[in-house]
């Protein structure tokens, strides 16, 4: 029963865990470049996930003061977070451009079909 | 310049030859005007020197401290009596090889003649700077400095020979001295505190014997100018560089540089009593010994006269190296006496066979039959440095063999004295022949038909140009004197060992 | 003069962010050029201004942002070891952007010319930023402008390839920089606290049961900043990043980008984690050794076979990387005194090697090892300072690589690591082979027709480049400055100050 609730109370860390890998994976195996930045987005994401949900407190409401409450939810990792988005947002961005510039010069996007027209580099 | 500080005189010592390797590419141009810079700094370091030398006799040790790279680690200066032995010899000869080189360069139209010149000088200043090391950190530098700077010497000829022989020079001189000599200065420093060569040695009570051993070895395969075998092979690869070169650097400058390295840290760094106490040594006769002989042996195969000339190098080093490796101060005094004898002498036979080369095109020994008749002047000076190579008396050879032979006697090794006794046997073995087909053997009657097929065969030369007929009639007749006065070397020598 | 002084580590990012903000709105290269010199050399004065205040006191000097007190607000804070730091990257900055000016004209395009200097001044911001700011959050940000801009900068390459290299870049660099905030975001969840003092006094050395969490943050901080420093085996980014990135840029990467990386790592392990733990508790100095170790082997053994000679540089950045890490994994003063000083002095060295490729690149089209034979007579300044760097490299005695090789080996004899003092010496002679062959090639072979033509580059690319190989000898005969503060740093790092 212990264990159960151990697993159950704790699943926002797996769902974390779960997105993470399976960025992880996308990122390794997938050869097509679009499909790469996706992987690495939900890679990203997952880490949103990590820093957002331990900032909620059991039983805390927002982050307003009011003589009402005593306990609230802690708001730094959301401001982190929406600073971390933004980064991510710039680097998919950055990405994607490079993605059109490399189908312009190479007319594919499939990282094999590249190296066998320039060699391994 | 007699009456100048001695400070000043060791910074000259370092300055003048470093401000001609300056002055020389501005003389491109003009060969003449680049070529009497090379000699103008010759005569001043040499004067530099020999000003030098009486403060020392008179027991004065010059200082100058450049300046301290780390706490306790000086850029520094000082000259003791063996180094300014070493000097002396160095900085005179440049003059003589200078000279040489003119006549050697143009005769052979040698591409590249300033960077010749300015490594040359680089080179020189390098030495000057091993030579008054105040301590194995400043020397270290100087020793790198000196492979760097000779490195385009070697390689000068620019053909696939001379690159694959720079290659083995650089490898091996930077290998050993980065892998080996690099950890034992750093390991000498962690354990005594210091690098500065002190009369007694810094490392007395510091180390077990095994560790002194050790060290030892770190220190002597280390420093591969020495040329103790197997680290040897960067010296007969060196040989495809001008004649000059082979003289001055690869008979003179960079293997005295490396004896010279040995017998300091031996005599400053160890200190000669730690070692005979500990015992730790006894091994650096026996691979000084087998270096003599095998070298000797090698040397009897070479039929090309330079790499002759270099195996010959190679034995005659490890004479110094088994001199210090007796630890009885008269050896060290023997061996202080060889650097200076064997300095003029190898010198000598070098000059004579690049004087054949120049005059005669020919760089084989089964080329030189009767070429005595031809080059008397050449020959006969070669035949004197040979018989200095041998020991035989009235050369400057025989002195330091009878002082090594002395320490090797005082000091009961009998292995030593085989040693001396067996190599000057295979010394003659390998030089005399060359005398004998000189002046006895005559040249076997070429048909016309093989006249005509080797028209650079020339039939009717005579000696080189003058100026190298007179440079190595100078170190020959220098050899000779140096028997009859060796009071400047004997002085130093002595004056070193504390007596 | 007084007024500003207060002002100054904030000052030290907010020159080039708002250089970077101006040279966007331009168009014209030359103008965006002079922007960046003025913000560079500025830059490179309030660091020598900062580094003189923190000498003076012996507390850290302590900035807080918008009046938030520590360590609620962000913390500017400049000790021993980051005031070194920001001296190394605007050094390189400074000597890096007359340089570039030149370089620029001749491979970007007219119309993106101001996009780069815009790029390299962000660059300069986000690296300054990682190293002047006390907050692990704060770090990232930085970590993500010097990133991005850094994409850019490779991105402008002429070859396609560079395409690649940038995207290969992007990729592994975000998720280093994911790494690293995982590691914060645990750090955070233990202790509440993201300002890196407070991080440290909570850690506290008086802790003796570790939770896991602080563990894993080790293990995912050090993942991550390896990567963006490029430790061996993640390194696989770095060759075709710097080869095919433009020649200023590179050189300017190669001495800076690093080296900041290598910096934080520093402040990880020793001001955070502190000296026990990375051996009592997770043997991480030890995993830290043996992968230097093979850096500056396996690294070294690239560089010898490489045809190119920017990538053959690169690869040697792997491997004196090695050096560097080696210095951090050995942890006692004398080592760790021996990786900052080589911080600064590979910084000199790889910068000097990399512009003097770069003018070979502005005169010949090509950094072929190959296509540069006999360029040393055409080119005698660039190949004399491009030898006198890549002495530098071997660690010849004289040359600034000699001081850091010096204290490494002392460092590893007093650990008693006597095979690490063999790979050490080892490892330098592979250096004397790749540097061989480069040295050998432009002096000894015949010149190609290209090269017959080809002369010094204009006084504006060589006196960087022969200046700052003058400094690289210099900095091997006076240690005051460069071995000086490093072992200030590391002692600090060592000492009782945490």
């Amino acid at each position: 029963m212990s264990v159960f609730a151990e697993l159950i109370g704790h699943y926002n860390y797996f769902i974390t865990i779960f997105l993470m890998m399976a960025g992880l994976y996308i990122v390794i195996a997938r050869g097509n470049m679009i499909k790469k930045l996706v992987g690495l987005s939900l890679f990203q994401t997952s880490v949103y996930l990590l820093y957002v949900t331990p900032g909620k407190i059991a039983g805390g409401t927002v982050p307003i003061i009011d003589p009402a409450y005593s306990i609230y939810s802690n708001p730094l990792p959301h401001v982190l977070i929406l600073t971390a988005i933004v980064v991510g947002i710039a680097t998919l961005a950055l990405g994607l451009a490079l993605v059109v510039r490399i189908h312009e010069a190479y007319g594919t996007i499939e990282e094999d079909e590249i190296f066998a027209r320039d060699g391994e580099i | 310049m007699l009456s100048a500080d001695p400070v000043n005189l060791v910074a000259a010592a370092l300055l003048v030859p470093l401000g001609a390797a300056a002055l020389i590419p501005l003389g491109h141009k003009y060969p003449n005007l680049r070529e009497a810079v090379t000699i103008v700094a010759a005569v001043v370091l040499a004067l530099v020197v020999w000003s030098l030398l009486p403060s020392i006799l008179a027991g004065a040790t010059p200082r100058l401290t450049v300046t301290e790279v780390l706490p306790g680690m000086r850029l520094a200066l000082a000259v003791e009596p063996l180094g300014m032995l070493f000097a002396l010899v160095a900085g005179s000869l440049w003059l003589v090889n200078a000279v040489y080189s003119i006549g050697y360069m143009r005769a052979n139209d040698e591409p590249r003649q300033t960077t010749f010149y300015m490594c040359f000088a680089v080179a020189i200043s390098a030495t000057m700077g091993i030579a008054f090391a105040e301590n194995l950190f400043t020397l270290f530098l100087f020793y790198e400095l000196l492979t760097l700077s000779t490195y385009p010497l070697v390689t000068h000829k620019a053909t696939a020979e001379a690159m694959r022989a720079g290659r083995v020079y650089l490898g091996l001189l930077i290998g050993t001295s980065m892998v080996l000599l690099l950890p034992a200065i750093i390991i000498t420093s962690v354990v005594a505190g210091t690098l500065d060569f002190t009369a007694g040695g810094i490392l007395s009570g510091k180390l077990g014997a095994a560790g002194l051993g050790l060290l030892l070895a770190l220190f002597i395969f280390g420093i591969g100018k020495a040329a103790l075998m197997p680290f040897h092979f960067w010296l007969p690869a060196a040989m495809v560089a001008p004649t000059p070169v082979s003289a001055l650097l690869h008979a003179v400058a960079v293997v005295k540089a490396g004896v010279f390295t040995v017998l300091k840290v031996i005599v400053y760094i160890f200190g000669v009593d730690t070692l005979a106490q500990a015992g730790s040594g006894a091994w650096l006769a026996w691979a000084a010994g087998a270096t003599i002989i095998l070298a000797s042996i090698a040397a009897l195969r070479q039929d090309n006269l330079k790499k002759r000339l270099a195996y010959s190098t190679v034995s005659q080093l490890s004479y110094v190296v088994l001199a210090s490796a007796l630890f009885t101060p008269i050896a060290v005094v023997g061996a202080a006496m060889h650097i200076a004898a064997h300095a003029v002498s190898k010198i000598t036979l070098f000059f004579a066979a690049g004087a054949i080369y120049t005059a005669a095109h020919k760089s084989e020994i089964s080329q030189l039959d009767g070429i005595g008749i031809k080059m008397p002047w050449t020959m006969g000076a070669f035949a004197i440095g040979a018989l200095a190579m041998i020991g035989v008396p009235p050369t400057a050879g025989f002195l330091g063999k009878w002082y090594i032979l002395q320490g090797a006697m005082q000091s009961t090794n009998w292995l030593a004295v085989g040693v001396v006794v067996v190599s000057t046997v295979l010394n003659a073995a390998y030089f005399l022949p060359i005398i004998f087909r000189a002046f006895l053997k005559m040249p076997a009657a070429k048909s016309p038909a093989w006249v005509a097929a080797h028209p650079e065969e020339r039939a009717d030369h005579g000696e080189a140009p003058l100026p190298m007929v007179l440079a190595l009639l100078a170190t020959a007749l220098a050899t000779v004197l140096m028997f009859f006065r060796p009071d400047v070397p004997l002085a130093l020598a002595k004056l070193m060992i504390g007596g | 003069m007084t007024a500003i002084a207060p002002h100054l580590p904030v000052l030290q990012v907010l020159v080039p962010m708002f250089a970077a903000v101006f040279t966007s709105f331009m168009r014209r290269g030359n103008s965006a050029w002079l922007m960046a010199v003025a913000a560079s050399w500025l830059s490179l004065a309030i660091s020598l201004a900062l580094l003189a205040q923190v000498l003076q006191s012996a507390a850290p000097v302590s900035y807080v942002l918008g009046g938030w007190a520590v360590p609620f607000g962000i913390e500017y804070r400049v000790d021993r070891l980051n005031g070194f730091v920001l001296l190394i990257v605007n050094l390189v900055g400074s000597m890096i952007i007359p340089f570039a000016g030149t370089s620029v004209r001749k491979e970007i395009d007219g119309n993106q010319q101001a996009w780069f200097y815009t790029m390299y001044l962000l660059c300069l911001t986000g690296l300054l930023g990682i190293s002047v700011s006390g907050d692990a959050f704060n770090v990232f940000v930085f970590l993500e402008v010097s990133s991005l801009s850094t994409y850019v900068l490779i991105a402008m390459g002429r070859h396609r390839r560079a395409l690649l290299a940038s995207y290969q870049y992007l990729i592994i660099g975000t998720i280093g920089a994911s790494f690293y905030v995982i590691g914060i975001g645990l750090l955070y969840l233990a202790t509440g606290s993201l300002n890196l003092a407070d991080i440290a006094s909570r850690i506290g050395p008086g802790m003796t049961e570790y939770s896991r969490p602080i563990l894993a943050a080790l293990a995912f901080l050090s993942v991550g900043i390896c990567l963006k420093l490029a430790l061996f085996p993640l390194h696989v980014w770095l060759p075709n990043a710097y080869a095919y990135a433009p020649s200023a840029a590179a050189a300017f990467l190669a001495g800076t980008a690093t080296k900041v990386a290598v910096y934080l790592l520093i402040r990880i392990y020793f001001s955070i984690y502190g000296v026990a733990f990375g051996i009592d508790v997770l043997p991480v100095y030890m995993v830290v050794l043996l992968l230097s170790l093979a850096a500056m082997l396996i690294a070294s053994f690239s560089a010898i076979f490489e045809a190119n000679a920017k990538r053959m540089l690169a690869y040697s950045s792997v491997a004196q990387i090695g050096y560097i890490t080696l210095g951090i994994a050995l942890a006692n003063v004398s080592g760790l005194t021996g990786g900052l000083v080589h911080m600064f002095n590979h910084a000199m060295i790889k910068t000097t090697l990399f512009m003097a490729l770069g003018a070979v690149f502005y005169r010949i089209g090509s950094v072929q090892v190959a296509d540069m034979a006999g360029i040393g007579r055409r080119m005698p300044v660039t190949m004399a300072a491009f030898t006198v760097a890549g002495l530098g490299l071997i660690g010849i005695p004289g040359t600034a690589g000699f001081i850091s090789k010096w204290y490494l080996v002392i460092g590893a004899i007093e650990r008693g690591y006597w095979p690490v003092v063999a790979l050490v010496v080892a490892s330098s002679l592979l250096a004397v082979i790749y540097v061989g062959r480069v040295v050998e090639s432009a002096y000894f072979r015949e010149p190609s027709k290209t090269v017959r033509d080809a002369t010094d580059p204009p006084a504006l690319m060589l006196v960087p480049i022969a200046v700052l190989a003058a400094l690289s000898v210099y900095f091997g005969l006076d240690t005051r400055l460069s071995a000086g503060l490093a072992r200030g740093a590391a002692e600090m790092l060592l000492g009782g100050m945490r």
